[in-house]
């Protein structure tokens, strides 16, 4: 892309949509959009998109936006999907859009059917780490530590963020993939190349929430960078759930866990030791990534 | 005209691939099940004009057919019992989308415990959902009627629920007149409903809304609804002239001078039916459109006639009050100068229907301190 495509007109979200400032998740879908417009069908499950979206006829994007329940985005997308097959809209790329809840929690089942069957749509999660439209509480996706109105101070949840995309790989589907706000043209480069498969394509994007992180609205590029460089949020793709590729490698940018915690107020009751341990889990975790990476038959 | 000997099950599934459907997405349950592999087997025949799909639930079963429905195409799926309550989230969201879907429900018990027997309560507890629901007789009804309901729901944009007993219907086999497809989907046409979501076309459907506005959508939806039975029986006028047989919502057939009617839905209909020569003095009406629930119609039939007592047969219960049937027929007939007495046969749980319960119960007359609820093991 030209920097010249980066203007108003190419956009496909309006401004003046419903979303909080500093919002990841709406940040999220305004460059999703840009990259996949403009010929689009999307699919939105219960979440803050449902919020951000607006209310009919008011709408924050130029596409169409079909609302869902909140277990059933994976059909739904699935469904659409078909039913505009059998209209002939076959160049139509259909997007299902859900949050980590619609994800990792009450959406996996339909999720796991779809890519189990390799239903052919694009399936993205924009992940804020808890229910934030409902005000924060916990989901499968929040971190170990993180504070929530279900995990009040000075409780903090407990147990290990669920790994969705080692469950995404473990369907075999073609494609699958992370994201990272801050890496916006690492972002648009797997949107592209999703879209020019076929088949069920995952893409995981965090997206931080300022209210429910407890960060200032402007800190969310800057929380989304150092989720990538402390390798709390790693940035890789998956071709048929094999062949793993790390996107970006941050061999002279690693930063300690703690600074990326300590930017965050939902994490001020963790103490040092569990810090400690956290970074020896993060550490855990992306050895296990970099030897699911350096054990794949990658195509140069 | 060409008689097979088919099941229920066949029947819907026939009536399903005769309506050229574009997609199929259903999850096995029994009693539904024959309709679920007949569909397969028809596509793996190459016989099925659209695609079918076996998802992951039924509540993913019925989630697909939103999806496709939405970008304009014709769908159909099928359950039962367990299957039907899974799916409650998304039936309530179909009819306030207003989604032209096709369901047939074989009607069977939920549990807890497990149970296979026909109890009706799995449908009649969806009666609030916004769908219409048709209660079938025998499996002709079943084929005619399922067809029907793509045109019912197209025209009015609602879903429609097509019901009928397990193992009575769906598992018995009668000589049913199945149209040549060319003929049936000469009657039944295309889709001609507007699609919902057009690539290229900016729309928010079914986002965040108000209570004012609902209250404009849940108006609108009640009032195109009021006007099923006088849609349902237009098309039936058509299809009577084409196949030579047609159904009305609600039908009565009361001998002269009879003062006393069954009222039944589903199965029970047929067997009081058959069995109307022995119970003397009694009519049977027949209810076949549950929702909208036909009151006018019913209204008629009982002031025609000057019924005095009507013997419903609730093979179903709603905890607490009664028979689902009952309670329907006792609001419908209020405004009545003259009501009839109420008499609900309960056969929850699903027993059947036998010559004991049907001559014990049209023998207990008002007069007998009639107690207005009877459990059907009682009268055995």
């Amino acid at each position: 892309m030209k920097i010249t495509d980066y203007t108003m007109e190419n956009e496909l979200m309006y401004s003046g949509h419903n979303a909080c400032p500093g919002c990841g998740g709406a940040l999220a879908v305004r460059y999703l959009t840009r990259a996949l417009g403009p010929n689009l069908a999307m699919a939105i499950t219960a979440s803050c998109w449902s919020i951000i979206a607006g209310a009919p006829p008011l709408t924050a994007l130029k596409c169409p936006i079909l609302h869902c329940p909140f277990p059933s985005a994976g059909a739904v997308g699935s469904g659409l999907r078909r039913g505009l097959n059998a209209k002939g809209h076959y160049d139509t790329t259909v997007v299902v859009l859900a949050g980590d809840g619609g994800t990792f929690d009450i959406g996996l089942q339909a999720l796991s059917g779809a890519a189990q069957r390799n239903e052919d749509y694009i399936f993205i999660c924009y992940d804020n780490e808890a229910y934030m439209n409902t005000g924060m509480q916990t989901s499968s996706a929040t971190p170990f530590g993180a504070r929530t109105t279900t995990r009040p101070y000075p409780l903090f949840k407990h147990g290990q963020k669920k790994d969705i995309m080692r469950i995404m790989a473990a369907h075999g589907i073609p494609y699958a993939a992370t994201a990272s706000l801050a890496f916006p043209q690492d972002m648009e480069n797997k949107l592209k190349k999703a879209q020019e498969m076929k088949g069920f394509r995952f893409m995981h994007i965090l997206s931080p929430c300022p209210p429910g992180w407890g960060t200032d609205s402007s800190d969310t590029i800057h929380l989304s960078r150092l989720a990538v460089f402390t390798n709390f949020f790693p940035l890789y793709e998956i071709i048929n759930g094999e062949q793993w590729r790390m996107t970006y490698h941050p061999e002279k940018t690693r930063t300690p866990l703690k600074e990326y915690l300590e930017a965050q107020r939902r994490f001020r009751q963790v103490d040092e030791v569990t810090i400690e341990a956290l970074q020896e889990e993060v550490d855990q975790d992306w050895e296990g990534l970099l030897k699911r990476v350096s054990t794949s038959n990658v195509e140069k | 005209m060409a008689y097979e000997l088919i099941s229920g099950c066949q029947a819907a599934a026939l009536a399903a691939q005769r309506a050229g459907v574009d997609l199929v997405a259903a999850y096995p349950i029994t009693p539904q099940t024959a309709i679920v592999e007949t569909l397969a087997s028809f596509e793996a025949q190459g016989e099925l004009k659209g695609e079918f799909v076996s998802v992951e639930s039924e509540y993913s079963a019925l989630s697909y057919c939103n999806g496709a429905v939405a970008a304009g195409a014709r769908v159909f799926t099928a359950t039962s019992s367990h299957g039907l309550a899974y799916m409650h989230e998304m039936i309530q969201w179909c009819s306030g989308a207003r989604f032209p879907i096709v369901m047939v429900n074989v009607n069977r018990t939920v549990g807890a415990p497990w149970v296979l027997d026909p109890d009706q309560g799995d449908s009649l507890s969806q009666r609030d959902t916004g769908w219409m629901q048709i209660y079938c007789a025998n499996a002709q009804e079943v084929f005619d009627i399922t067809l029907q309901a793509f045109l019912l729901s197209e025209e009015l944009l609602l879903p429609t629920m097509v019901v009928f007993d397990g193992f009575y219907i769906s598992h018995t086999y009668e000589p049913v007149d199945v149209p040549e497809m060319d003929q049936a989907r000469e009657f039944i046409g295309p889709p001609q409903f507007q699609a919902q979501v057009v690539p290229g076309v900016q729309a928010n459907l079914h986002g965040l809304s108000t209570g004012e506005a609902q209250l404009q959508l849940v108006r609108k939806r009640h009032e195109d609804m009021l006007r099923a039975p006088e849609i349902f029986a237009d098309i039936n006028n058509r299809f009577e002239k084409v196949f030579g047989r047609g159904y009305m919502p609600v039908e009565a057939l009361i001998p002269e001078g009879a003062k006393t009617a069954f009222l039944a839905a589903g199965s029970t209909a047929e067997t009081v039916r058959w069995f109307l020569p022995e119970l003397e003095g009694c009519g049977l009406i027949q209810l076949r459109m549950f929702r909208p629930f036909p009151k006018d119609e019913l209204g008629r039939i009982v002031e025609e006639h000057g019924l005095d007592r009507l013997i419903i047969i609730d093979r179903n219960c709603s905890t607490g009050t009664g028979g689902y049937f009952a309670q329907e027929v006792r609001a419908a007939l209020y405004e009545l100068t003259e009501r009839p007495v109420i008499q609900d046969l309960l056969l929850a749980g699903g027993i059947d229907l036998t010559e004991d319960l049907l001559t014990g119960a049209a023998q207990k007359s008002p007069g007998d301190g009639l107690v207005d609820l009877q459990w059907g093991v009682e009268l055995r």
